[in-house]
């Protein structure tokens, strides 16, 4: 539309936050901006609810995994058993928080892989260009042909089932996006005045690359991260919801809403419930990367 | 532009050529044991057979011969529309993909074509309301609809409409009836991606000066809209049509798997947990080829479409935006 020289001029003026004390000061800046967010203040506490119910089970649930109450099965959810019981009796709440660590274990070691080889080979492509990059870049492209759940599926079909196949298997299906975008970061950030400065200053490459283009083409990377999180945990448990998980008695929360698929017509809590419990993460942790992806923009 | 479009297609060879490669290594080289591997799958105990019979169904499998010789089997097999013979069903794999590719096919493409009058429309609607917490609620509900797993979404159609309201039967593939759910469940995901592309898209296009010239010339709000920014907006979302075609092939494993619908995503759940070898690579391989060649239409079509973009000089390609998907 019309640009009026006021808007120029704002735009142009250094922003007060970065003068006074670098990055600490952005930092908390940033974070007061968020703490006025109410969504995003929910959705970070269930996030955090989620991760630490995983770790301390105990805190929030009296009951035990495998306990059997044969004498209270198949009941609707109350205040005793907040998302009821199945049909052997135990206590469903219990279950869900009892299957956190597995998916969450699955999830973090699927974006640990996707992040360390994505943002491997996006550094690699996007520092030395030319044939290394276009090489890299041809094997994302290869990658990206192969749609997402069907690589992940041949590979669990090589490596046999159980958390960690499963969590292997995602981690490489989300491996190019990381890739991509840590190369974008990369070759933006290799442009700047202050990487040549940098060099011109002696600085030699290899400490350029760690100590000013890392640093700075890190965040979208770290936001896709989040938001990748929320991908793998849609694919870690669509995968153990089609029996390629876990064995039981331990049970992922794919396997769990798999389990309740039998008695839907008559006790439909048994899938339902874990069914939105996921659904709230994967909410929380895109509105949370995207919340992140506009304050850095 | 000849030369373009040779190129490209000979890039599009090169790149499904790499994929069923890398598949091939992924399910040859990964395994520890191919062969106790492929014996499970075929239903046998490694430790039952006496030597003699483990040679022989070394060499029924071709695990005899070696890696490359097994390679270059499978690979002129492929090019000669042959998948080799299912492990667990002993029967070719062509046929048994032939069978069952119909309901695929005709799921996938009813899914691709509600998703895109539902996208559009959501895209639409969401840039062109006026009214600031109708917008933020459009323009946020594709979010929501990408984060549901789509077990979850089938499942809770299944209990709303089949088990409470008994409008739609929960599962088989008898008539039309039965197609309702499985596709919405498919486009809740694949319209919702569309739409946050195109939402993006149309954010741009109506910042552009020549719609400021359509409004400054006295059309109306939704012609400008419609005629003017809707064509544009919807170029750059062409290209995700790939994706989106991968997507509905990926979602029909779950999909059919939950409804019991006998289509080749649920054959490739089967194939999986009866770790049937060639049946998997096969499915890999169609659904790989299939976007390969979406995008590769997309690819060809958009300069016609897109008078802006010319391949006469150099190779300059349309920015794909970056979906992210399972």
């Amino acid at each position: 539309m019309t640009v009026t020289i006021a808007d120029v001029v704002t735009e142009d003026a250094p922003r007060p936050a970065e003068e006074a004390g670098g990055r600490r000061a952005n930092l908390v800046a940033n974070l007061v901006q968020l703490a006025r967010k109410p969504v995003f203040l929910l959705a970070t506490l269930y996030v955090l609810f989620v991760i630490v119910s995983a770790f301390r089970p105990k805190l929030f649930t009296s009951f035990g995994p495998y306990d059997t109450y044969p004498e209270s099965a198949a009941q609707a959810p109350s205040a005793q058993h907040l998302f009821g019981t199945d049909i052997y009796g135990r206590d469903l709440w219990t279950r869900v928080l009892y299957g956190s660590p597995l998916t969450i274990k699955a999830t973090l070691i699927a974006v640990g892989i996707a992040l360390v080889v994505g943002l491997g080979l996006g550094i690699l492509a996007g520092f030395f260009g030319g044939l290394i990059d276009a090489v890299l870049m041809r094997i994302i492209d290869v990658l990206l042909a192969i749609p997402g759940l069907l690589l992940a599926l041949s590979i669990v079909t090589a490596l046999g089932y159980g958390t960690i196949p499963v969590a292997v298997a995602v981690g490489v299906a989300i491996i190019p996006g990381f890739a991509r975008t840590t190369r974008a970061e990369v070759l933006r950030v290799k442009t700047l005045p202050y990487v040549e400065a940098a060099r011109a200053g002696g600085a030699s490459w290899g400490r350029v690359l760690l100590r000013h283009i890392l640093p700075n083409s890190w965040g979208p990377v770290a936001v896709l991260a989040v938001l990748d999180a929320g991908v793998a945990i849609i694919a870690i448990a669509s995968l153990s919801f089609l029996g390629f998980g876990a064995a039981p008695p331990a049970a992922e929360w794919g396997t769990l809403i798999a389990d309740g698929r039998n008695y839907l017509v008559t006790a439909w809590w048994l899938s339902l419930l874990p069914g939105v419990f996921v659904a709230l993460l994967v909410l929380g942790l895109n509105h949370i990367s995207k919340t992140l992806q506009e304050l850095t923009r | 532009m000849t030369r373009y479009i040779v190129g490209r297609i000979i890039q599009a060879v090169v790149v499904l050529w790499a994929a069923f490669t890398l598949t091939f290594a992924i399910l040859y080289l990964l395994p520890s044991d191919p062969m106790e591997l492929q014996l499970a799958a075929a239903g046998i105990q490694e430790d039952s057979l006496a030597p003699d019979q483990l040679a022989a169904m070394k060499q029924r499998f071709g695990l005899d011969q070696s890696i490359w010789a097994q390679y270059w089997h499978h690979l002129t097999g492929v090019l000669h529309g042959d998948f080799g013979t299912s492990l667990s069903q002993q029967i070719p794999v062509s046929d048994l993909i032939g069978q069952r590719i119909g309901q695929t096919l005709l799921l996938s493409a009813a899914a691709a074509t509600v998703s895109l009058v539902a996208g559009s429309l959501l895209a639409y609607l969401a840039t062109f309301a006026r009214w600031n917490p109708l917008r933020v609620f459009l323009t946020r509900l594709p979010a929501l609809g990408a984060s549901f797993p789509q077990f979850f979404v089938a499942l809770f159609l299944i209990q709303f409409f089949s088990f409470q309201l008994g409008w739609f039967p929960a599962l088989g593939t008898e008539g039309i009836q039965s197609l309702v759910m499985p596709v919405v469940t498919i486009s809740v995901l694949t319209s919702s991606v569309l739409a946050q592309v195109l939402i993006k898209s149309f954010d741009e296009t109506l910042r552009q000066p020549y719609i400021v010239t359509a409004r400054a010339k006295g059309l109306s709000r939704s012609a400008v809209h419609l005629k003017h920014a809707f064509r544009n907006a919807a170029l750059p979302a062409m290209t995700i049509l790939g994706v989106l075609v991968g997507l509905t092939v990926t979602s029909s494993i779950v999909v059919e798997t939950v409804f019991t619908r006998e289509g080749v995503g649920k054959l490739a759940q089967e194939a999986v947990l009866a770790q049937d070898v060639p049946v998997v690579l096969a499915v890999v391989t169609i659904a790989a080829t299939m976007f390969v060649l979406v995008n590769l239409v997309v690819d060809l079509l958009y300069p016609l479409l897109d008078p802006r973009i010319s391949h006469t000089r150099g190779r300059v390609r349309p920015a794909t935006p970056e979906v992210v998907t399972t």
